[in-house]
């Protein structure tokens, strides 16, 4: 076993590291950049003169953008947490008949290409009248998290120790009664995991909300950057600035919830 | 729509272990009838918690698939809209797409698209997991950061990759031209286009790759690797003899996982080029939104049966994929 403190690898993975969030750095870059450098040769590389003028902009002609987008993210949330949470209590803890065949149907489903969802939808929302609402958006997003919900709940649960359900249902708490006092409270981590993801794919979306929401009157923010880059293709420090902050969930994401990110990502690994 | 991979479905089969849920304790003996029917309760109870997710499923995934079914073989007008009727017209919308001259050039692009990304991604990520499988003081931060690209949406992610490759003034010129080379007109020149939206696109990926090749390495015994050193072989014999064909089952799941993500992206491309100029990087999924959401009139019937091809395609990867994971989950 080599112990030794290796700073020349940690060297090279700064600089793999810094390669690959290049990108990051030049959106926050040209966030900053006024708009008379924008063009400039070279390309202003630091933002020694930063200005705000982009951001500035994002308050004035995209708060309502991101209102809508966080009300559909949160509406996304609770629909993927109550349809996604009792099956996989079902199918980690009650062993249905055919829920293998349940489980099938999960992963097929999220093989089906988000653009054929998209025009399904939009027939059914223009039958339903739910064309441009905000809970047509709502159900359209959540189909990107429900299988996903399905999955992580049912692996988490399985680790939940059979006894303990065993003790409440001996304390004589039906199933629902079991479900709701045990199992969500000693399940709350990966309800946080599942929200999370549920909002930041909702949050992010971009085909559901331009083929079902095309005129409504509330729009998300990737439309409203879509729109910035049909209408002022002058104003990148706009855009840019938009795209910085419509990456807040994201960046608050990796910073605060880490955790609940890897227990996604190592659903499978959970033991205890 | 967000064409996320989803490691969680991956994952679990790397994390093994927790497959089957413990055999039950008190199982109900043939001549207790209560027993019985506290079995049959229990399946009431389980598939009560099922409800949901079943009516869910039927109204929006198979409602929707059926509902574009039926529309690729009909003649959605715009009067359809209002009075809901479209005559059928059986596989006419097949065949105008077929011998559409968008279509030659759409298969290709996707095929090509598809390939360059998973070749790229996966090389990439799994020489960065075998790096970062080294340990070196900071490396869980920098693996974290690796992720960012995966977290952000894809609408962020090709508006930046479409600024950094304006022709004019755009950063990748820019370097470029510091090392001597000529500009590339990426976005808008028909040989350079799809390239483009393939780098994007593999940028975005390498995390995914990087995410589920790290825990497939993890889970090789430490052991193995302690054996063949000890039996004299190098690193690099150690790898390619021992690690890689270890990482097999692994490495399946994630081309194919990748692969069936990949086919369904549209935001990239769409924000960067619109599958233009011309067709020279319409894929698929670009062609068919283009024909039923991208303006004009829309061809709702043609843009479902281009839908349908394209699903046909993911399913008959998808099946692979299941049976690699099955196979995964067997060893």
């Amino acid at each position: 076993m080599r112990r030794q403190r290796n700073w020349g690898t940690t060297v090279v993975g700064l600089i793999l590291t810094a390669i690959m969030l290049f990108p990051l750095y030049w959106m926050i870059n040209v966030s900053l950049t006024p708009k008379d450098q924008l063009r400039a040769d070279p390309p202003p590389v630091f933002p020694t003169n930063p200005t705000f003028e982009g951001y500035s902009k994002v308050v004035y002609e995209q708060l309502p953008y991101l209102g809508t987008s966080f009300l559909v993210g949160l509406g996304t949330v609770i629909v993927t947490l109550i349809v996604a949470a009792p099956a996989g209590y079902a199918l980690a803890k009650l062993r249905p008949r055919g829920g293998s065949a349940l489980n099938f149907g999960l992963l097929v489903a999220q093989m089906i290409p988000g653009i054929i969802m998209a025009m399904g939808f939009y027939l059914i929302f223009n039958s339903w009248g739910m064309l441009n609402t905000v809970w047509g958006l709502v159900i359209a997003d959540s189909t990107l998290s429900v299988p996903f919900g399905v999955l992580i709940f049912t692996a988490f649960m399985m680790g939940i120790p059979n006894e303990l359900i065993q003790a409440a249902r001996i304390d004589g708490a039906g199933y629902w009664r079991t479900f709701r006092s045990i199992v969500l409270p000693v399940s709350r981590n990966s309800i946080v995991t599942v929200s999370l993801f549920a909002f930041l794919w909702s949050w992010s979306d971009f085909l559901f909300a331009s083929t079902l929401n095309r005129g409504g009157a509330l729009q998300t923010i990737t439309i409203g950057i879509y729109r910035y880059l049909g209408n002022n293709t002058q104003d990148w420090n706009a855009i840019m600035a938009t795209a910085v902050v419509a990456s807040v969930p994201a960046a608050f994401l990796l910073v605060i919830a880490q955790r609940y990110v890897a227990a996604g990502v190592t659903a499978g690994a959970i033991k205890d | 729509m967000t064409e996320r991979p989803l490691p969680a479905s991956a994952s679990s089969v790397i994390g093994g272990g927790n497959g089957e849920a413990a055999p039950s304790a008190a199982s109900p003996t043939p001549r207790d009838e209560t027993a019985k029917s506290a079995a049959r309760k229990a399946q009431l109870a389980a598939w009560a918690f099922l409800a949901p997710v079943v009516i869910y499923m039927a109204a929006f995934y198979v409602w929707p698939l059926v509902r574009n079914l039926d529309l690729s073989f009909r003649d959605y007008t715009l009067r359809s809209f209002i009075d809901g009727t479209a005559e059928f017209i059986g596989l006419d919308n097949y065949v105008s797409i077929f011998t559409d001259v968008a279509f030659p050039t759409a298969l290709r692009n996707t095929l090509v698209f598809v390939a360059a990304s998973l070749l790229f991604q996966y090389s990439i990520g799994l020489a960065l997991a075998v790096f970062f499988h080294r340990r070196f003081p900071l490396s869980t931060t920098l693996r974290a950061l690796f992720l960012v690209p995966w977290l952000l949406p894809l609408l962020v992610s090709a508006s930046v990759w479409a600024w950094m490759m304006n022709s004019d003034s755009g950063v990748l010129n820019y370097f470029l031209e510091t090392i001597g080379l000529d500009p590339i007109f990426w976005l808008t020149s028909p040989s350079w286009s799809l390239t483009a939206v393939t780098i994007a696109n593999i940028w975005i990926g390498i995390p995914f790759n990087l995410v589920l090749l790290y825990a497939g390495l993890q889970a090789i015994p430490e052991e193995i690797h302690e054996a063949a050193a000890i039996d004299g072989a190098s690193r690099w014999q150690t790898f390619w003899r021992v690690t890689f064909p270890l990482l097999r089952p692994v490495s399946a799941i994630t081309l194919l996982l990748g692969l069936v993500y990949t086919l369904k992206v549209f935001d990239i491309i769409w924000v960067m080029t619109l599958g233009g100029p011309g067709n020279s990087s319409t894929t698929l999924a670009i062609w068919s939104y283009r024909l039923g959401f991208g303006g004009g009139s829309p061809q709702l019937g043609p843009a479902a049966a281009v839908g349908n091809v394209l699903i046909v395609i993911a399913f008959i990867f998808g099946l692979f994929y299941i049976r690699a994971q099955r196979k995964a989950l067997r060893s």
